[in-house]
């Protein structure tokens, strides 16, 4: 291509015929996954829009109520108390989650043995367990039948806490959630700290640096991207919350009800009441909630070089 | 755990040959050593806690005995014939099941992902920043927010309950596109396939012979992605399937659980037990997979993030 252009006089005739060779070429390499983006995801999200748009009820069967389910939605104390539930859920996982992992990377890039490597891997191991299974290891282990907490608290003289309460059930999914991906996130950022060039830090030890003012003034301000792609997936990660409440809902009960999340909420309309058309409207309300939230924030941190270039 | 002290005192001569190649100071290094091994407690307790449990008869689980050490049967084989014969050997099933959605899906959306990515990153044709803007856009978008419009459009169709309810809808990964493009802009040079044009070759036998060797190390991780996320998935097939004996392992066991959860302490206790035991099981392929393919993913991982 830059061969071409910057080639002396190349017939213009060749020239169409190499830009219609492009576009064709470009379009067969890209077309089957197009077709797979445009019946999966165009068609879905169409769909589920027109389907919002109807109300279902048992006398006068379906009829056109416009934005009616959204309006319903955005009053329904269920939707909303879902909402606030994952917005609070994200503002206290995801500055722990990206704590921790950045900890952990740190550490990693300045202790450098076996033993290092060797925990780096294990600390990554939960990232490899489905969700479910991950839910339910800590469902077990917070549990009074099986988990360990009862003893170890009473060999204390101490009442064990119920992580599965109404009242620390937030604190026993923050667990769990910051346990299976903050291995993940640390491999992210450990392979950001690895790629920084070591001169940098030779210079400012040189300049009499200390420690503390090369992982502060270098080496997080380096890895300042990989940090907002970290937080990017956790923000629409913990907005679709599903699996681990969902599997937790049986061993605590009572203290994850069924609108819990706002996709629990949606499933519920959907397969237990069979009111697609709600299900419908709380799913696009919430896809297009996490896009707008999204797409603002990278917007408004966007940088020469990031996710949009 | 038993490793951490072994581990721990195995390091400290190794230390000393790393230090002269990258200079750090000693000190603060064993509270940073403690500070991992406290960690990799924290990180591996669930483990622990299932390869222990996993042995025990439903006497030895309910009966009071320490929930982080074993009892005094050790019934593993006991609990893998209870395990893989519960149900008419359903959980074999599943474990199958799991690897086929994962394989085909994985290797299906990965064969996508390397082709659009390709195509974006080295042809100029019409549309292309537009359809490139509106794939980075997908990326925002929840998937769990498309399910329950393709289970009522797979409904009309009478695909639900269907193995390929599971299978379509992991082909898309619009991530794995944008990770395939970035690699391939950097790593296949446009002089490189400019040279095998002159030389007479195609566009297909350029991609085939030359791109898709280079872009090796990107097309593994996308792989591995694509087949964890699939491996993992539970909303997507608990909406779609409603016949046990296609469930994927994280559908069927989380059935168990609730089962068992309905019925009790008393009426599930043998039931406990192979949960148990089925949640190692279901965790081993994965934990295999990542260990041997260590190489591979953990420079992959990070395509995209080192900018």
């Amino acid at each position: 291509m830059t061969a071409s252009s910057t080639a002396t006089p190349v017939p213009t005739k060749r020239r169409r015929a190499t830009a219609a060779r492009q576009n064709l070429t470009g379009w067969l390499f890209v077309g089957p996954f197009g077709i797979v983006f445009l019946a999966l995801l165009v068609l879905p999200i169409g769909f589920a829009l027109y389907l919002s748009l109807f109300q279902k009820s048992l006398i006068g069967g379906t009829r056109f109520v416009f934005l009616g389910n959204y309006a319903k939605a955005f009053t329904d104390p269920s939707f909303l108390d879902g909402v606030w539930f994952v917005i609070r859920f994200s503002l206290v996982l995801i500055p722990l989650q990206m704590a921790v992992s950045l900890a952990i990377a740190l550490i990693l890039d300045i202790v450098v043995s076996r033993f290092a490597r060797f925990s780096r891997l294990m600390i990554f191991m939960p990232y490899a367990i489905p969700t479910v299974i991950g839910a339910l290891m800590w469902g077990f282990l917070y549990s009074d039948n099986f988990g360990p907490l009862a003893e170890i608290f009473e060999s204390f003289g101490r009442q064990a806490p119920d992580f599965l309460s109404t009242g620390l059930i937030f604190y026993g999914l923050l667990n769990i959630v910051t346990w299976q991906w903050a291995g993940y996130y640390m491999i992210i950022l450990y392979a950001a700290l690895q790629g920084i060039d070591p001169t940098l830090y030779e210079a400012a030890r040189i300049d009499g640096a200390s420690q503390w003012q090369i992982v502060l003034r270098i080496k997080i301000p380096l890895v300042a991207p990989a940090l907002l792609l970290i937080l990017v997936f956790a923000l629409i990660g913990t907005l679709q919350f599903f699996n681990e409440p969902k599997i937790l809902q049986q061993l605590a009960a009572g203290s994850i009800p069924d609108d819990f999340t706002p996709n629990m909420y949606a499933y519920q309309q959907a397969f237990s009441l069979a009111n697609y058309n709600y299900g419908s409207a709380i799913s696009f309300a919430l896809g297009a909630v996490v896009f707008i939230c999204v797409y603002i924030f990278l917007f408004a941190t966007r940088k020469r070089g990031s996710f949009f270039s | 755990m038993s490793v951490t002290p072994m581990e721990l005192t195995g390091t400290s001569a190794k230390d000393t040959s790393d230090t002269r190649k990258r200079p750090i100071r000693t000190r603060g290094r064993i509270p940073l050593n403690i500070v991992l091994a406290l960690l990799m407690v924290y990180f591996l307790i669930p483990f622990w806690w299932v390869i222990v449990n996993s042995s025990k008869t439903s006497a030895g689980l309910f009966g009071g005995g320490s929930a982080l050490w074993f009892a005094d049967d050790i019934n593993y084989i006991g609990n893998l014939v209870d395990l893989f014969t519960y149900g008419g050997g359903i959980y074999a099933r599943w474990l199958g099941n799991s690897a086929l959605y994962a394989l085909v899906g994985g290797l299906g959306a990965t064969v996508l992902a390397v082709l659009a990515g390709y195509g974006f990153a080295k042809y100029r044709f019409a549309g292309r920043r537009a359809a490139f803007a509106i794939v980075l856009g997908a990326v925002m978008i929840p998937m769990t927010a498309l399910v329950i419009p393709t289970f009522v459009l797979f409904a009309q169709v009478g695909w639900t309950n269907t193995i390929w309810a599971v299978i379509f809808p992991t082909l898309l990964n619009p991530f794995g596109v944008y990770l395939m493009n970035v690699y391939a802009r950097d790593a296949v040079p446009d002089e490189l396939l400019d040279a095998a044009r002159v030389d007479g070759a195609g566009e297909f036998r350029i991609f085939s012979q030359v791109a898709l060797p280079m872009l090796r190390p990107a097309i593994v991780t996308v792989l591995l992605l694509s087949v964890v996320a699939s491996w993992n998935n539970y909303f997507l097939p608990l909406v779609m399937l409603s016949d046990n004996r296609l469930f994927p392992v994280t559908v069927g066991i989380g059935l168990w659980q609730s089962t068992a959860s309905t019925y009790g302490a008393a009426g599930g206790q043998s039931l406990w037990s192979i949960i148990i035991l089925g949640s190692l099981v279901s965790v081993i392929p994965l934990i295999i997979a990542f260990l041997t393919l260590q190489k591979y993913w953990q420079g992959g991982l990070t395509i995209g993030s080192l900018k």
